[in-house]
């Protein structure tokens, strides 16, 4: 598992505008791409520097690429950066708040506790 | 010596800005109270008429990054920009930028490692609207030098409760023994209960409006005996997934002191989350 990752991945394409759009548009791709050429990027390092060991499982890959956000949260991903970035990438197909609370009734299995968040 | 003119707690509601900026169709119905709301507690730290800032908030995955998380960090810059590109996306926060106080950053470090926390800093950092919220809500001007506080309310594993309730302390103890005439006030800013990316968000009312009557009654009366006793890191999971921001707010009570009652308490019951402002004077209610 590499839940890390996972959050990683959240991260950098909610800080990039341009990525935001690639990966709403080709979520597949840019999951690929970006697994290929940044996910062993080391963030707070001059650039250059890389880790070499960093890659998805197959259920965390997926899960990205089909924009699963419930998927997400069984896999333990942080909420917050999840919920962000779909905000980011959905809110603006829907009404006020009905794409918030949408996301939310899509998790209303989950019962306490919820997987777990720790890295 | 310095002196601690306010201690002011808040939840910070990243809605406010665009809610009370805007105007026809798109001001919500809840605007005009939670503007009054505002402005009475932004006068709470107005009449104690301060020179410097500390502001207790918390980074959310915007400079401080699993790769390298410190648990409490404190800044030492001449000048803090603030707010991220996500922020003006989601929220409609302006770009601002503060000056700091750096004399009294490096003051609150040194003390603090000497006292036993082994405190991060950081000489150039942006901050977000953990600390630009209470900015705009309490002083919009954003004309009064800072020190910016992160804790680690996000990022598990997360410091004890009990250790935010130290800090607090300590830092109220660390202020006071600065050595200047000026004139300062503490704020920290967290949340009652609230959920964040989980199944209840985004509801009619805060996700726990049980925890949130007690969470404001153990703020309002200072009981830091009865919120340590019930109050863990595994049961703030239960009022909902994002309430470790609570926290913050128990660091306050640490500024603020055991069993001292706020001398100014008001909330606001928000859809999503409840709005709680809590003002203490130290040194009594300044006269107007």
């Amino acid at each position: 598992m590499s839940k890390y990752l996972v959050d990683k991945f959240l991260f950098t394409i909610d800080r990039d505008p341009e990525l935001v759009e690639r990966y709403r548009e080709q979520p597949r791709e840019t999951v690929e791409w970006w697994e290929a050429e940044r996910a062993n990027a080391v963030l707070n390092c001059h650039a250059g520097e890389a880790s070499t060991w960093l890659r998805f499982t197959e259920e965390e890959r997926d899960a990205l690429a089909n924009h699963d956000h419930v998927a997400l949260f069984a896999l333990g991903a942080h909420p917050f950066l999840t919920l962000t970035l779909f905000i980011a990438m959905f809110e603006r197909d829907h009404g006020p708040l009905e794409y918030q609370k949408a996301f939310g009734a899509r998790l209303a299995h989950f019962q306490m506790p919820y997987p777990d968040i720790a890295t | 010596m310095a002196t601690v003119v306010a201690v002011i707690a808040s939840t910070h509601h990243p809605f406010y800005y665009r809610a009370s900026t805007a105007t026809g169709e798109d001001r919500p119905p809840f605007a005009d109270e939670w503007v009054r709301k505002i402005t009475g507690f932004r006068e709470t730290l107005t009449r104690a008429r301060p020179d410097v800032l500390v502001m207790v908030g918390s980074d959310h995955f915007h400079q401080l990054w699993l790769d390298n998380m410190p648990q409490f960090l404190v800044g030492k810059a001449p000048f803090y920009d603030a707010n991220w590109y996500n922020e003006e996306r989601e929220f409609g926060l302006p770009k601002m930028l503060l000056k700091g106080q750096e004399d009294l950053s490096a003051h609150i470090l040194r003390a603090g490692l000497d006292e036993g926390f082994d405190l991060a800093f950081s000489n150039e950092l942006r901050i977000d609207h953990s600390v630009t919220c209470p900015i705009i809500t309490l002083r919009p001007e954003a004309d009064l030098p800072i020190v910016p506080i992160y804790t680690n309310i996000f990022a598990p594993p997360l410091p004890q409760p009990k250790r935010f309730v130290q800090l607090g302390q300590a830092i109220r103890e660390i202020v006071e023994s600065w050595p200047s005439h000026l004139r300062v006030a503490i704020i920290g800013t967290g949340h009652l209960s609230l959920e964040l990316g989980g199944p209840r968000q985004f509801g009619p009312h805060g996700p726990d409006p049980e925890f949130d009557r007690k969470a404001v009654e153990w703020i309002a009366t200072g009981d830091l005996d009865r919120c340590l006793a019930e109050v863990t890191l595994d049961s703030l999971h239960s009022p909902g997934n994002a309430t470790h921001g609570f926290m913050d707010f128990m660091l306050m009570m640490g500024v603020a002191g055991a069993g001292r009652k706020a001398d100014y308490v008001d909330s606001l019951d928000l859809f999503h989350t409840m709005e709680a402002y809590f003002t203490w004077y130290p040194n009594g209610v300044p006269t107007a």
